[in-house]
């Protein structure tokens, strides 16, 4: 058991407090590839926020790997971060003055992990992504099916237990969609990562063995 | 936790500086003007100062000159208004009575005395009848020869030294001269000696300009029976020569019949209130250039943090990324301040490298010390890292603050 939700709420303040997420139990085995579906306001990118450790919750518990994330100081939430999980966003959110590769190996410069070391791995994982040659390009110079998997061997690099993917074929074209999730899925086997997905896109969903459909803050299986 | 200078943040700062040439170098330069401000008023002022005070060179600064004026006040059944005249008597009476005081030299000056040698006429000069204490209140700086002497005073000899304009233009080829006889006013006298020094300061006349031969010699020629124009004193050491000036009117009123407490019949001029007056005026100047100088250079410090809020707002985005895929707050706050320091002591460098270019150019054209000490570099570059850190805070700690998730929110 990789994830472990237990009645998680979340209520956003202000004038109007918000409570999005009304009690979501939750657990994810270690291997697994869930996608996670809902209306937009659903409380899907909260819920990965929250998975993310990029956000906290109000009530409940969440156990990431046998450790309770609950009330961490931000080196240790940056310590989980940067150890255990790997982001792919809708956009991509690469560093538009870095190359590819300086891009791929950016967690590891936060890990202290040599300059010949980072560059070595960097470049394994454009390869294995199949980007080896585009690894001098500034993202700008690239289409967004490579940003994407440049963001994915990003992801990957710090070998996470878990790739947390927040709409991660949203700006790409339904073709290269379902390249990018095979992608995915193919490297969640065997790199052996718990990959998470959130999407709208039905075709998407299909190729998750498991998908978690969220309806006003709530799990409806 | 990725802290301090590796190769790996320099990097980093120099990416991020070269991303945005232009606004890196436009906020540099504001830091590099205040600087190149800061060292060449600092400079100037040095040079300015060394300037005037070699004007005083060789002038001592704890003479006292007197000077008889008319009376202002009736005193002992003599009207006011009267004049009265200083005499050689009065050297022993200062001597004897006022044992604060080193020298006591009298002075006989006329100006405008012409001195010929052959064909050669200095027309303008300053003749000075002193003796032998002078030395002590205007130092010579003897090229050839010696001074005047007391034996020269006693007997009366009909000797000279003169001064460097007046040596250049009656012996233009050079040489020892002591020994040749020149013709000063109309009567000839041999040249025993020629003062080099160049300090624009002199009583009755600028050493270079000057011709000097003995008090009783020029008391002879000009008729001047006892009499002398001027005393020239200087105060021993310790003592200000400003808290004499009342007992300098006491005693001499005594034999002059003029009140004691008459504040117009004896002018007394001492020289530490001229080395006072230049002395404050630079210290003035100084606390000015410090002033505007380091004003400048907060304004350039200002500019930096400002600039760098802006760029940390810009670069939100990019600072949430660095943050979700694992980069410590303290790393994200040393990476602004590295940015803010670089920026400083980079653009301080190179205004300390080219305000010491322009220093040592204007040093060699006017001859006058306004390098800047290395002592002076060091404290502005010190200077410069702090100011560096300080502007950085405000930023770093705004960039600190970037939540990962408002990052990405906002694309």
């Amino acid at each position: 058991m990789i994830i472990e939700l237990k009645n998680i709420h979340k209520t956003y303040g202000g004038a109007q407090p918000l409570h999005v997420l009304k009690g979501i139990d939750l657990s994810i085995d270690e291997g697994e590839f869930v996608t996670i579906r809902g209306a937009s306001g659903a409380g899907k990118s909260t819920l990965l926020n929250i998975l993310g450790i990029l956000d906290t919750y109000d009530e409940g518990e969440y156990w990431l790997a046998g450790n309770l994330i609950k009330g961490l100081s931000e080196r240790e939430a940056a310590h989980y971060r940067n150890r255990m999980i790997g982001f792919v966003f809708q956009s991509f959110n690469l560093i538009s003055f870095k190359t590819a590769v300086e891009n791929v190996e950016l967690p590891l410069y936060y890990q202290g992990v040599s300059h010949r070391r980072r560059r070595e791995l960097a470049m394994e994982y454009l390869d294995k992504l199949g980007l080896k040659e585009w690894a001098g390009h500034y993202p700008n110079e690239m289409s967004g099916g490579q940003k994407q998997r440049v963001a994915i061997a990003r992801a990957l690099i710090t070998h996470p237990n878990i790739i947390l993917a927040d709409e991660p074929t949203g700006a790409l074209d339904s073709v290269t969609s379902q390249e990018v999730m095979k992608l995915m899925k193919r490297l969640s086997v065997e790199e052996k990562v718990t990959l998470i997905v959130i999407t709208h896109d039905l075709h998407v969903a299909a190729e998750a063995p498991r998908c978690i459909h969220l309806r006003d803050g709530l799990i409806v299986e | 936790m990725k802290l301090g200078f590796d190769i790996d943040s320099f990097r980093e700062v120099g990416e991020a500086l070269v991303r945005n040439k232009s606004r890196s170098f436009l906020t540099g330069f504001g830091i590099f003007w205040g600087l190149f401000m800061l060292l060449a008023l600092v400079g100037g002022g040095q040079g300015l100062k060394s300037i005037v005070m070699s004007e005083f060179e060789g002038f001592s600064n704890n003479a006292v000159v007197l000077s008889p004026s008319n009376t202002s006040k009736p005193y002992k059944g003599f009207q006011e208004g009267r004049s009265w005249n200083l005499t050689v008597n009065d050297i022993t009476r200062l001597k004897n009575l006022m044992p604060e005081l080193d020298a006591v030299t009298g002075m006989v000056g006329r100006w405008s005395t012409p001195v010929t040698c052959g064909d050669n006429e200095f027309k303008n000069s300053s003749l000075k009848g002193i003796t032998a204490e002078y030395i002590k209140i205007e130092t010579p700086q003897m090229k050839y020869g010696r001074y005047i002497n007391e034996a020269d005073v006693i007997q009366e000899r009909k000797v000279c030294v003169i001064g460097k304009d007046v040596y250049n233009t009656l012996f233009p080829n050079g040489g020892d001269p002591c020994g040749q006889y020149i013709c000063v006013g109309s009567i000839y006298m041999t040249i025993v000696g020629v003062d080099f020094n160049s300090g624009n300061l002199g009583i009755n006349g600028t050493p270079s300009r000057s011709v000097m031969i003995p008090l009783s010699v020029a008391r002879k020629i000009y008729n001047y029976g006892n009499l002398v124009d001027i005393l020239c004193c200087t105060v021993k050491p310790g003592i200000k020569a400003s808290s004499l000036e009342s007992k300098f009117r006491q005693t001499l009123s005594r034999y002059h019949y003029y009140s004691p407490d008459d504040s117009e019949a004896l002018i007394c001029i001492n020289t530490e209130q001229i080395f006072n007056i230049a002395d404050t005026l630079f210290r003035g100047i100084n606390f000015l250039i410090w002033l505007v100088g380091i004003g400048t250079l907060i304004a350039g410090a200002v500019g930096v943090s400002n600039i760098m809020m802006v760029s940390v707002k810009e670069r939100t985005t990019e600072i949430g990324i660095r943050r979700a895929i694992g980069a410590l707050p303290g790393e994200i706050l040393w990476q602004i301040i590295s940015e803010s320091i670089a920026l400083t002591v980079l653009a301080g460098s190179i205004s300390i490298v080219i305000s010491v270019m322009i220093l040592q150019v204007v040093e060699g054209a006017v001859k006058a010390p306004f390098q800047i000490s290395f002592r002076t570099a060091v404290t502005a570059m010190m200077l410069l890292a702090v100011l560096g850190t300080l502007a950085g805070l405000a930023p770093a700690f705004r960039a600190m603050k970037i939540k990962p998730v408002e990052a990405m929110s906002e694309e």
